[in-house]
């Protein structure tokens, strides 16, 4: 039985993308903008970045709130704790973090 | 205000393959928080001004508490919201959780949480920001397959 593969595929689909991982960024920077707001950070029309945040929400990475005239975007990382508790934890923790030390130690030192 | 919205509003939504009247039950009923809810059961009546107590297992110890403002099941639920598992949390004053249900076609729903009303909550608004992510993947890991999440 795989009950979540239309879910991780719809969350891995949503992540390919640069576009939408650097909106993701800007709301873990800071969470609850509009789409006038995240359209200043991104060299894009409002269109398109209407298009990768309706891709972001139905993969359930980003909620969305009513504010008075505006329609606030937040992150909301239930689907990467998924992926995390699917994919990581239960398989390759260990190992992926002694790799990820050992990237971050290497490029401590050329830095 | 920009750097209040994010301490002071959060909101999380996940999708669940089960109906609205299923995420309500998983909401609700004891036996289904204990098994995702960080252990703990939660006791009310449900109905608006009732007041609710989350519990840990044995209940040894109050973990939440809070009152019911507003209840609509199995679609909108709205408490007061205040963290007594942390003397820090416990002292400061109630915020406010809305727990929202929606059909989100052929058996999916889509549950969304807004915990708000945390301006004057800093440390429940940096302590909850993690708990409702695991929260919300192990009901919906829960109700999708009947097991909590494994670990």
């Amino acid at each position: 039985m795989m009950p979540d593969m239309d879910d991780d595929d719809r969350v891995f689909r949503a992540l390919a993308d640069p576009t939408r991982r650097h909106l993701l960024d800007l709301l873990y920077e800071r969470d609850g903008r509009s789409l006038t707001e995240l359209e200043s950070g991104l060299e894009m029309t409002r269109f398109g970045v209407m298009k990768h945040l309706r891709v972001l929400e139905a993969a359930g990475l980003v909620a969305t709130r009513r504010s008075g005239r505006e329609k606030l975007h937040f992150l909301s990382p239930v689907p990467i704790r998924l992926i995390h508790d699917r994919w990581i934890d239960k398989y390759t923790e260990r190992r992926v973090s002694a790799l990820a030390d050992l990237k971050t130690t290497l490029e401590e030192k050329t830095a | 205000m920009t750097t209040m919205t994010e301490q002071t509003t959060q909101v999380y939504s996940v999708f669940i393959r089960a109906t609205p009247q299923q995420v309500w039950d998983g909401i609700t009923k004891p036996e289904f928080t204990a098994r995702y809810f960080y252990g703990s059961v939660l006791d009310s009546t449900w109905e608006k001004g009732a007041s609710f107590t989350g519990w840990a297992e044995d209940r040894s110890q109050q973990y939440v508490d809070g009152e019911v403002l507003e209840s609509d099941p199995p679609h909108k639920l709205v408490t007061t919201w205040r963290a007594l598992y942390d003397p820090e949390t416990a002292a400061e004053p109630f915020s406010r959780v809305t727990w929202e249900i929606e059909a989100a076609g052929e058996h999916v729903t889509k549950l969304t949480v807004v915990h708000d009303e945390l301006e004057a909550a800093p440390k429940t608004a940096a302590n909850v920001a993690g708990g409702w992510s695991y929260i919300l993947s192990g009901l919906k890991t829960l109700l999708e397959t009947g097991e909590p999440l494994g670990n």
